[in-house]
């Protein structure tokens, strides 16, 4: 793992309207830190000819109009803007903050607590106050709407993927994969990570028209085991639009 | 009520696509939108839309429906599918009008693959996040976020009058040699070998090919080690090669991140190239620097402006041939095809 900080970014072309500002090549809180720092800036600039960012785990994916603003202009803005202030600030107006997730663990919510805690020696209690007791950073929202890929799972749990994976998972799944945890959308993803609950919160919901979307990337969460029979009230509110996670400034 | 087409047969898979929507890929949305918006913009053009009007966009098989309220005018264009209006067929790249209980079918693709259907006026249902585009995996835009169904309705926003415009054949897209790339952003995943490999061969689109993406068939890619990256950003015409070798170019509705290298990123003015292509079509790739790429996509826009000027107006009952038009399309010379912007690839 390179130590990023000391590096300024690699700019590689993608076609004519992409620019990839490239900060490592690892997955590493201090590089994911920049990718979101520079996304950040860039969002509160006003540049034309930007259509949008995308940061991810270790690269800020920078998709613009060609016609607007020319690939020579963005990087000379991208390289100003190199180291970019870590000050949490968002697009939206709103800050970096940390989310808490209710979440029922194990049982139909969760199909593999058991194995995973079996796996590693440990109760499902123990797994469950591991889970939940870890602070996680949402690296990045990638490969469906919604779904977070969370960093900081308790090394103690550390899971290798399924080697069969799952065509659908249950709508709203908590899980691990590898050395990362995730919360998935309400749809049913395909996916080979182990599921140890089910949260009633939607990470992405289109009919929520002013919060279509929850966790941003660079956001924190911290998950809260809920008992069982308060999942259902819960998934109804979240369901009628409430967003049933707590929101605290980081 | 407002004029409204209602589809009586939805085709195999049509949807409402614009130019997509943008601000949300970092969400785990990829912005959709038509996988060949060079045909939906000149069938928004035949009928007096903006170019980035929602149209219908219909998939190897198109629809039926039956107008419903008042007159409608439309437009298709794109893959040659047979139209018919009340059993009668008519012309493609031409703007219509009809009247309530007139019924258009559209049939199979003789060639390509997607057919644009525009609406004078533009379709009258509400956006979501910004777009019409339908994109079913994230279930939104279009009609519930789904592909049309039977008893849909479309209903128009505008009013039918207008010009009939149409095209003629010799200003149609043509879509001829290699497909361009530029490449990276991880070509240095592969050996020089791969990367010859990849701009010599001919590739093969085999039928693993949907909005999301193209599976192609052909000599593997030669990767200079592993073949696993830290997910990052796919963009429209990213070329990602698993280690079997073979790429698969990402679309329109693809997944918005990924963890295999990318070798090379389809230039935007190529791209609905692959819109059209169908299971078994070849396509040979050739390298052009990000710069030729610039100059390329400003020769598309001159390209779509071409298009627009050289739509002619049908005479129909009390419209006459204007002259000005005429002139524009050079009808009148019968000069037009050798310096025509049309014709560059």
């Amino acid at each position: 793992m390179k130590t990023a900080q000391a590096l300024p970014p690699r700019l590689l072309d993608a076609g004519e309207s992409g620019l990839v500002v490239e900060f490592g090549d690892a997955i590493d809180e201090q590089v994911n830190r920049e990718v979101i720092a520079l996304a950040d800036a860039l969002d509160a600039l006003p540049l034309a000819g930007i259509r949008e960012v995308v940061p991810t785990y270790r690269s800020l994916l920078v998709l613009f109009d060609p016609l607007v603003l020319s690939r020579e202009t963005l990087r000379a803005r991208v390289l100003a803007l190199w180291p970019p202030r870590a000050d949490g600030r968002q697009s939206h107006g709103t800050r970096h903050g940390i989310w808490h997730v209710p979440v029922a663990y194990g049982g139909e919510h969760g199909v593999d607590l058991d194995h995973v805690a079996r796996l590693h020696g440990l109760s499902t209690r123990e797994v469950v106050d591991l889970h939940s007791g870890a602070e996680y950073r949402v690296y990045m929202i990638g490969f469906a709407p919604g779904f977070a890929y969370l960093g900081g799972l308790n090394e103690a749990i550390h899971t290798s993927r399924r080697t069969d994976p799952r065509l659908k998972t249950p709508p709203r799944s908590v899980s691990i994969g590898g050395r990362q945890a995730a919360v998935s959308p309400p749809l049913e993803i395909p996916s080979g990570w182990h599921l140890l609950g089910q949260t009633p919160v939607r990470s992405y919901d289109p009919a929520r028209a002013e919060r279509p979307f929850l966790f941003a990337a660079g956001d924190t969460i911290r998950f809260t085991p809920i008992p069982h029979a308060e999942y259902a009230a819960l998934c109804r509110a979240a369901e009628a639009g409430e967003i049933v996670a707590e929101w605290e400034p980081a | 009520m407002g004029a409204c087409l209602v589809v009586d047969r939805p085709g195999l898979f049509s949807s409402l696509q614009d130019f997509g929507r943008f601000g949300y890929q970092r969400f785990g949305i990829s912005a959709s939108g038509a996988m060949d918006s060079l045909a939906m913009q000149a069938a928004n053009l035949l009928v007096g839309n903006e170019r980035g009007e929602a149209t219908v966009e219909l998939t190897m098989l198109g629809l039926s429906a039956v107008v419903e309220g008042g007159p409608l005018r439309l437009a298709l264009a794109g893959a040659d599918m047979a139209l018919t209006i009340n059993g009668t067929a008519a012309e493609g790249w031409s703007a219509h009008r009809l009247a309530p209980g007139d019924r258009i079918a559209i049939g199979a693709a003789r060639q390509g693959m997607r057919a644009y259907l525009a609406i004078a006026g533009g379709l009258d249902i509400a956006p979501t996040l910004g777009s019409l585009s339908t994109h079913s995996r994230s279930t939104i835009g279009g009609i519930d976020g789904r592909a049309l169904r039977t008893g849909d309705r479309l209903p128009a926003r505008g009013e039918s009058a207008g010009p009939r415009l149409a095209l003629p054949a010799p200003y149609r897209p043509r879509g001829e040699g290699p497909i361009r790339v530029v490449l990276g952003p991880q070509d240095d995943f592969f050996t020089p070998e791969g990367i010859a490999t990849f701009l010599s061969a001919r590739y093969r689109v085999s039928d693993k090919v949907d909005r999301m993406g193209a599976q192609l068939e052909g000599p593997a890619i030669a990767h200079a080690g592993g073949f696993n990256i830290v997910s990052d950003g796919i963009m429209n015409g990213s070329i990602q090669v698993p280690g079997n070798g073979r790429p698969l170019i990402l679309l329109a509705d693809r997944q918005t991140t990924g963890g295999y290298p990318k070798i090379a990123t389809v230039i935007g003015p190529d791209l609905w190239r692959l819109g059209q292509a169908r299971p078994g079509d070849e396509f040979a790739f050739a390298a052009v620097t990000a710069e030729a790429a610039v100059l390329a996509a400003v020769e598309h826009e001159r390209r779509i402006a071409a298009m627009a000027a050289r739509m002619i107006e049908l005479a129909s009952a009390g419209a006459a041939l204007s002259s000005e038009r005429l002139l524009a399309h050079n009808l009148v010379s019968g000069v037009c095809s050798a310096l025509d912007p049309l014709s560059e690839p």
